[in-house]
């Protein structure tokens, strides 16, 4: 363990987190309503921030106007996709369910190549590279505090990340929609007897699932740029949300975190392959969380055990 | 769908009763079938034997993922991942030991289906959707193994140049000559799939992806059989990923990646889940239309000039995600069923029913 490095690397990797809970969030949204999980969520994110580019960069409209176009645009996305490839599918085995997200995803990544063809772009930096944060911290190393320098793009992309999970709980909790919502997610048979609309719940969370999407392609795209395999981020953050609990909202941080700070850490290693293990570091995390505690730490227990 | 037969046609003894073919113009039909694909290097063109080579690869490692997915019902997602630990094998020993490739291809099947087994394990205690993840684990994990551990033997990220397998004096380095590996081990996966489905196996596998809790109660035991079946589909797997990277002559980390395994689980839903002519379908049917893609493309990139060079690739995905979602709104059962429509349809002429 290279101790001089490691408070640096462990701040990183727990910023690298929040991108992740918010990621992970778009995810639990549409499994908490409709018991499907999207495996089309990291074309979403790709197709946001393409829409992003296209308006600001493309376009030329001022960055602001441009995240508010893609929000709809990508709103609009989700609604068309619930629509069209998931409502019909209600009712369907959960494998047809599974590989109809897959085939979406590839629709997806194929149509977002063929609108806007496979190059790296140039995002708009919405954040400074220059004048990173420095913080000194408590513990010493060679008779000197050790310092973290953070980029400013990292604090603020965990900043805001936070701040839109907190919002969508708040939504969740304290607003007639979203109580709705959940009533709709414990049972959709019976929220449809009390007069729920159950379709609109799941079309509502369909395009709520791409406007997070938007915001984390968005800020994903501003700190490491934008090409084709932004879709691979969200690889990462299905372990969160299976650490987290798939239906569980405040689960998606403490989950960000722990993969994030997971990463992190195992990056300080002096070793060359225990560093590398940072790349597989949230899968293996994934098969303990399965081994130990399927329904993840806040999830609900409705596993159905062999 | 109930099995048609010509009328005052009976079985008088079990042996006939568990026959496959069962008249002899059946026979005629299947040895001159054989025929016709081992004579194939001599009337088709090398690119369309060099498609025939691949897409019988592809049959084999879906032919695996059949009965895992198809008769068992475990949703796999790493089924590449395990075609890649068949590829390294093979290539591996032949490359370092000289071994023939007669007796690397068996171990190649073979180790892949005890990795297999292992990331099997979690079936123990969870299905569906979370199984799906552990397999979606082996997909991440086994590349990263091989990407970083061992560089004096798996070289990395580079990946290794395998050579061309020599048997009986024979070098198997065209398509011409490749596809007769490819054919015979073809043909072998496929008794054993047929046989694997139509016995105390195969109906134990049925028993357990429609009930589990049903089949215990009936004796079956879940845990044996679902190993059974991890065990199948990556020796399946290994069998495929060794063909192909004797084949393709090289191999890296990447060579079978996630998207092969979404690819191979789709062939399987627009082939037919459960039914022994999916996999055959569904990979010949996925071969051509991305063969067609790929033709495509070019003129794709015309109609559409902004996408230059990226209309090619774009192209495959695209295709193959739009086939794959419309088969499942609007036939879940695959081609098989149609098929199986057809001929009961052709069996029953003049009457419809």
């Amino acid at each position: 363990m290279n101790w001089q490095l490691l408070p640096q690397f462990a701040v990183t990797g727990l910023l690298a987190g929040g991108p992740l809970a918010l990621t992970a969030l778009g995810l639990v949204l549409v499994f908490k309503s409709t018991y499907i999980f999207n495996f089309a969520y990291g074309q979403m994110l790709l197709l946001g921030a393409l829409f992003t580019w296209w308006f600001a960069v493309d376009r030329g409209l001022p960055l602001w106007l441009a995240v508010i176009l893609a929000l709809i645009m990508s709103a609009l996305l989700g609604l068309v996709i619930e629509r069209l490839a998931l409502r019909p599918m209600t009712g369907q085995p959960l494998l047809a369910i599974i590989v109809m997200t897959l085939g979406l995803s590839l629709v997806l990544q194929g149509l977002a190549l063929v609108f806007f063809g496979g190059v790296q772009r140039n995002f708009p930096q919405i954040f400074s590279a220059a004048n990173p944060y420095k913080l000194t911290t408590p513990f010493i190393y060679n008779g000197q505090n050790i310092i973290i320098i953070l980029k400013q793009n990292l604090v603020w992309s965990f900043v805001i990340a936070i701040l839109a999970v907190l919002i969508i709980s708040a939504f969740f909790k304290f607003t007639r929609v979203g109580l709705a919502m959940r009533g709709a997610s414990e049972d959709h048979e019976l929220a449809q007897s009390t007069g729920l609309r159950i379709n609109r719940m799941f079309a509502l969370s369909w395009a709520m699932a791409g406007i997070v999407a938007t915001v984390a392609g968005v800020l994903l795209a501003t700190s490491s740029g934008l090409d084709m395999s932004l879709s691979v981020f969200v690889l990462y953050a299905f372990p969160v949300v299976l650490l987290g609990g798939l239906d569980s909202i405040p689960g998606v941080i403490v989950g960000g975190l722990i993969i994030g700070l997971s990463q992190g850490v195992v990056s300080a290693s002096k070793v060359p392959l225990i560093r590398s293990m940072s790349e597989i570091m949230p899968y293996i995390v994934l098969l303990l969380v399965l081994l130990i505690k399927p329904e993840g730490l806040f999830g609900q227990k409705r596993i159905e055990r062999v | 769908m109930a099995i048609l037969r010509p009328a005052g046609e009976f079985d008088t003894s079990y042996a006939s009763d568990m026959e496959t073919i069962r008249r002899r113009w059946q026979w005629v039909l299947l040895v001159v079938f054989l025929l016709a694909l081992y004579t194939l290097p001599f009337y088709a063109s090398q690119s369309w034997v060099a498609l025939a080579n691949r897409i019988g690869i592809t049959i084999i490692a879906v032919q695996g993922l059949n009965l895992l997915t198809g008769y068992t019902g475990q949703i796999s997602l790493g089924q590449a991942a395990f075609m890649l630990v068949g590829g390294y094998i093979s290539a591996l020993l032949v490359n370092n030991l000289g071994w023939s490739f007669l007796i690397t291809l068996p171990i190649a099947g073979l180790g892949a289906g005890l990795i297999g087994l292992f990331f099997g394990l979690p079936s123990l205690r969870v299905k569906g959707f979370y199984l799906a993840m552990s397999t979606l684990a082996a997909q991440f994990i086994i590349p990263w193994f091989i990407r970083n551990t061992f560089p004096e033997i798996f070289n990395g990220a580079q990946g290794l140049n395998v050579q061309v397998p020599v048997l009986f004096g024979i070098e198997f380095n065209t398509p011409q000559r490749y596809i007769y590996l490819t054919l015979t081990v073809l043909i072998i996966t496929t008794v054993v799939a047929y046989n694997v489905t139509r016995s105390r196996m195969g109906r134990a596998f049925v028993a357990i992806r429609d009930h589990d809790l049903a089949a215990e109660l009936l004796g079956v035991n879940p845990f044996k059989y679902k190993l059974q079946a991890f065990f199948l589909a990556s020796v399946f797997a290994g069998l495929a990923g060794a063909l192909s990277a004797h084949q393709i002559r090289h191999i890296n980390s990447e060579t079978f990646n996630l998207i092969d395994s979404v690819f191979l689980l789709g062939m399987l839903i627009i082939g037919g889940l459960g039914s022994n002519l999916g996999p055959i379908f569904g990979a010949i049917v996925v071969g051509l239309l991305l063969e067609g893609a790929t033709l495509f493309g070019p003129l794709f990139s015309e109609i559409f000039p902004s996408t230059a060079a990226g209309a090619v690739q774009a192209m495959r995905p695209l295709f193959f995600g739009t086939t794959l979602t419309l088969f499942l709104i609007f036939e879940p059962r695959g081609l098989a069923h149609r098929w199986q429509i057809f001929k009961a349809a052709w069996r029953l002429r003049p009457f419809s029913h």
